[in-house]
């Protein structure tokens, strides 16, 4: 039961923070310095959640493995150049995909 | 607009976060192992991917449950890791402001970061005001269930996967995330911010409570704004010798 309320709350407070801005919509206009911020942050925010996943794989204890034997770092280099020379998302998730695989199954065994 | 246009959007919303699915997989499963293995009962760890639907902050709040956090301390890391989604709903606002309020809820309810990836992608190329929500709440529901089953499989079966985390499935959400990124990579200042973010989210991985991502995040925004304040002003000041003229 209380951890019923506990997990309650937390769905409160994810939905609220979620929700807020997209609710109070209409009556919130942004000024443009933050409108002009708000368009960096697509960029930012995903490049902060990937490089040090690709960076390092194993954790932040683990440290940088900055090394053609991490199969993350490899695969996303793929993925860049791929996305770089065609811009096509399918192409680039599918080319990531197979290096990031075929490395770790076959080059590194 | 007609109920097929409606459900060809929905659907192409569901099929454009495939591979994030794919990526959120491992995820689920581990999350649910880590239920099995805690004080929560196994329909609690389920009601929580049920209402809450939010990775990072279920892990968290699995570790501090286990460590007999209090209440408020859980609800308090709760809003702190989740914050990121102002950003993200801030973002993306233009482009819900004109749907009921209904919608706005629903939407916002289903604000992951790998929806909001999707939904961005989608509507960077529209006008604000002319996108309807069901690509968006195809691609977030679909998320929704993918969360759920997997959360299910980790329930049941988790201790049946060891060595699910090598696979590396993951790397699915990288390579998805790259896509996105890389082509909007299309001046100076994006590139730098893109740098500068995630740099510093690399050096600062280990702060807790996602607070290294928030600040790196923040860094990027700031770098990228810099950088476009002396365009805006000699723009500004073409227009005001113009007016002068």
């Amino acid at each position: 039961m209380n951890y019923v309320v506990l997990i309650l709350g937390m769905a409160l407070i994810t939905w609220v923070i979620r929700a807020a801005v997209f609710v109070l919509g209409d009556r919130l206009v942004f000024p443009p310095l933050v409108r002009t911020a708000l368009g960096f942050v697509p960029v930012t925010v995903l490049t902060a959640i990937i490089v040090p996943m690709a960076v390092s794989p194993h954790g932040a204890d683990a440290g940088a493995e900055l090394t053609w034997r991490n199969p993350q770092l490899v695969g996303a280099l793929a993925a860049v150049a791929a996305s770089a020379l065609t811009r096509r998302p399918l192409v680039t998730i599918a080319i990531g995909l197979a290096v990031f695989f075929v490395w770790q199954c076959v080059v590194l065994r | 607009m007609t109920r097929s246009n409606h459900l060809k959007e929905f659907t192409a919303g569901a099929r454009d976060i495939i591979p994030m699915m794919i990526g959120a997989a491992p995820f689920g499963v581990i999350y649910g192992t880590l239920v099995a293995s805690g004080p929560l009962q196994l329909w609690h760890g389920q009601l929580m991917s049920l209402v809450v639907f939010a990775g990072s902050a279920q892990f968290i709040a699995l570790g501090l449950i286990a460590g007999h956090a209090s209440f408020a301390v859980i609800w308090a890391t709760t809003l702190v890791v989740n914050l990121r989604h102002v950003l993200y709903s801030a973002t993306l606002a233009p482009h819900v402001a004109h749907l009921p309020a209904r919608w706005r809820w629903a939407l916002g309810a289903l604000l992951t970061d790998e929806v909001f990836a999707v939904a961005w992608e989608h509507y960077r190329h529209r006008e604000p005001g002319t996108v309807g929500p069901h690509y968006f709440f195809g691609a977030g529901l679909a998320m929704y269930l993918n969360w759920q089953c997997w959360t299910i499989a980790g329930l049941l079966f988790g201790a049946a996967f060891p060595g699910l985390q090598s696979l590396g499935l993951d790397f699915a959400m990288v390579a998805t995330f790259i896509a996105i990124v890389v082509p909007q990579l299309v001046a100076l200042r994006y590139i730098a911010a893109a740098v500068t973010a995630g740099t510093l989210a690399f050096l600062w991985q280990a702060w807790p409570y996602k607070l290294g991502l928030l600040a790196a995040v923040f860094a990027g925004v700031v770098v990228g704004v810099l950088l476009s304040t002396p365009g805006l002003r000699s723009r500004r000041s073409r227009r005001s010798a113009e007016a002068s003229r």
